[in-house]
């Protein structure tokens, strides 16, 4: 065990009546065994397989606050956050930090049975539906800063609809992370979508403090039952202190549909996760991200697509922009289980260095053990077409704006998966004026002016 | 308009223009004609600022300036226009967003406002028809997936977007049936006026059926070898380069 271990198991042990109190149960069991199973395996190692590029340790070396007892941060988000997505109208829900804000709730009505609100909520008023998703979509042998979030995670965010139960309006989630201390927290979001069910939701990251460092521990379970459709569209606008470690993980049953779509605009170091099951044939899985790096950021991601039977499909399709001395990592899985037959599918990864000093590294990983598949990958890194760039100055359109114009082009492929058009269109948006300065964080939004 | 004078450049290293004289005035129509290597494209490239390109000596007074060292961006928004030869394909840039682009960098280098949402759009249906191109062309991305008809279209399309005082068109037959190229011909002929001119860079006299010329220059190795009149375009589809390659390398 190394001392970076050893100090969190330490807080573990001498805090557990406090991290236990607020929490309910269901958390608490997972907590015990999640906690044995990190003292077993502790954060992945800086340099094996799957870290190569990041060194999470390290992160989570220095002196964090952690706000164990609860305390809550004066901010009342409805105020600060007076925007609404324009045009989108979503139902619009908070956290500050780790915690689910209850004080006040969207106007609109939800469908009648579903369920959005805190975890521990949650497993009160649906104890066997809590106890039946919670924690179980995690593959506890790989992840070893989702099993530190289950050891520590003391409540988190939960959307549940029933089956049959179709959910119009997006359900927007917006994190804020507000402190006045370097603070390090654990977030957590259960989405269950249950038979022939929908939704979609979006969920927002933004840092209130830029001065302030922050380590957030992010995992996502997401569920899909038969035959049921769910987008989940990630955009992180957060500051350069901060570090997220972020992990989605999702099951999907027979002929189930399930979007993830990650957009990362500003941040300074994040690695994402995402893991998919697909576990009943016919099942689609969709896989995309894109982010916008310059100065020191650095995204690193990994995805492993498992195809567990036959009939399954899963696209997938990442993009990077580096500018300045920005870092990106890819690193895609797709594992074709034996007998999965028939199976479809396709990875691509595709990045633009600007300068010399952004590195992209990206391995694609393929690991067939079917004879009847189509499945393909297919990785590029590659600087601005130098004879687009002329053609457009020969009509007059300067080379910063040529360069821009073509940057934007690059990733529009990533936002028009988007399911939504109203989102689609405000993403095309902020992409624009985030390549061309305007956006340092988001934009008309009170709490980053 | 444009006075060209003793101009010699370089791509690699190899001497390509070796003292080119030209000079066109406005409401004038030069073609260009010569074999193939000679420096047709070359002249048009170096002409707009292409970087591939090295200007060893000479000079280029476009207006009464001098616009060698001005990037591809200021020549254009001075009034030189290049339709190319082979137009690039831009995946992702939609033709609307481009040509505001441009449009609106031409106007901004004239101090003159940023064109209303409604004003471009009525511009860019006036301009479309001078060319019969398609409504759809506008949302696609530029030059992308368009037939080699409907990409030189689009060249004088943008040219008639953007009213330039001097347009070069490279080669703009080459790849055309005859119903295209009467379109874009026609579309040529639309824009002239007393007060703009234009370079037609082409193998073949039948353009020139279409786009009258006023002066026909023959270029060789790099230099301009003969000067005349319509007749002289004539009379190269009748006898081939050959009686001229004789002419200059028997010197």
């Amino acid at each position: 065990m190394r001392e970076i271990e050893q100090q969190y198991i330490s807080i573990y042990q001498e805090h557990l009546n406090l991290l236990t109190a607020p929490a309910c149960n269901l958390l608490n069991e997972q907590r015990f065994a999640a906690f044995e199973q990190f003292k077993a395996q502790g954060f992945p190692v800086f340099g094996s397989e799957d870290y190569q590029h990041t060194d999470v340790a390290s992160s989570f070396a220095l002196d964090w606050g952690m706000n164990l007892n609860r305390f809550d941060f004066k901010v009342n988000p409805y105020e600060v956050f007076s925007c609404d997505v324009p045009n989108l109208s979503t139902s619009l829900y908070f956290m500050v930090n780790d915690k689910f804000y209850h004080a006040q709730e969207p106007a609109a009505k939800l469908p009648e049975g579903v369920f959005i609100g805190s975890l521990n909520n949650f497993a009160q008023a649906y104890p066997t539906v809590a106890e039946k998703y919670y924690n179980k979509a995690i593959s506890t042998d790989k992840d070893g800063v989702a099993i530190f979030n289950t050891m520590m995670a003391q409540d988190g965010f939960v959307l549940y609809v029933p089956d049959g139960v179709v959910v119009e309006r997006t359900i927007q989630l917006v994190n804020i992370l507000r402190s006045n201390i370097d603070l390090l927290m654990n977030r957590r979001l259960l989405i269950i979508i249950g038979k022939g069910a929908e939704a979609k939701m979006l969920v927002c990251d933004h840092t209130m403090d830029a001065a302030i460092k922050f380590l957030s521990t992010q995992v996502v379970e997401i569920f899909a039952e038969e035959d049921a459709c769910f987008d989940l569209y990630e955009l992180e606008e957060t500051s350069m202190q901060t570090t997220r470690f972020a992990s989605v993980h999702v099951e999907q049953a027979a002929s189930s549909n399930v979007l993830v779509n990650g957009i990362t605009l500003t941040n300074g170091l994040s690695r994402n996760n995402y893991y998919f099951n697909l576990k009943g044939e016919h099942a689609e899985a969709t896989l995309c991200g894109m982010s916008i790096s310059d100065k020191q950021q650095k995204l690193d991601t990994y995805s492993h697509i498992t195809h567990a039977v036959p009939h399954c499909t899963s696209r997938e399709l990442f993009k990077f922009v580096l500018d300045d001395q920005a870092v990106g990592v890819f690193s895609g899985r797709i594992l074709v289980k034996p007998g999965a037959q028939k199976t479809i599918a396709y990875q691509n990864n595709r990045n633009l260095c600007a300068t010399r000093e952004a590195r992209m590294y990206s391995k694609p990983q393929l690991e067939i053990y079917a004879d009847d598949v189509k499945c393909s990958h297919g990785m590029t890194t590659g600087q601005l077409d130098e004879s687009a760039l002329f053609y457009m100055r020969t009509r007059g359109i300067s080379a910063e704006d040529a360069r821009m114009l073509l940057m934007v082009a690059f990733t529009s492929d990533v936002i028009d998966f988007v399911r939504v058009d109203a989102l689609k269109d405000r993403l095309h948006k902020l992409v624009e004026k985030r390549f061309s300065g305007e956006l340092s964080k988001c934009e008309g939004c009170a709490i980053c002016k | 308009m444009l006075e060209i004078k003793n101009l010699h450049a370089n791509i690699n290293g190899k001497e390509i223009l070796k003292g080119i004289n030209l000079t066109v005035n406005a409401g004038e129509v030069h073609a260009i004609m010569g074999p193939n290597g000679s420096g047709k494209s070359t002249l048009s490239s170096v002409l707009v600022g292409n970087p591939a390109f090295e200007v060893t000596e000479g000079e280029v007074i476009f207006n009464g300036k001098p616009i060698l060292g001005m990037s591809p961006e200021d020549r254009s928004c001075e009034g030189l226009f290049l339709s190319f030869q082979y137009p690039v394909e831009i995946p992702g840039v939609s033709m609307v967003n481009f040509m505001r682009a441009a449009l609106n960098a031409n106007r901004k280098y004239k101090k003159l406002d940023p064109v209303s949402a409604s004003d471009f759009l009525k511009l860019m249906r006036q301009k479309r028809a001078i060319v019969e191109l398609d409504n759809k062309l506008a949302s696609r991305s530029v030059n992308e997936g368009f037939s080699g008809g409907e990409k030189k279209r689009n060249e004088i399309f943008q040219m008639a977007m953007l009213e330039p005082k001097l347009a070069i068109l490279d080669e703009t037959d080459s790849g055309l049936d005859i119903d295209a190229l009467r379109v874009v011909a026609n579309g040529v002929n639309t824009l002239r006026t007393p007060e703009n001119a234009a370079i037609v860079i082409t193998h073949y006299q039948r353009l020139l059926d279409y786009i009258k010329p006023d002066v026909v220059h023959v270029l060789y190795k790099g230099r301009i070898v003969k000067t005349g009149g319509p007749e002289l375009a004539l009379e190269l589809e009748e006898k081939g380069y050959d009686w001229i390659k004789k002419e200059i390398d028997g010197e």
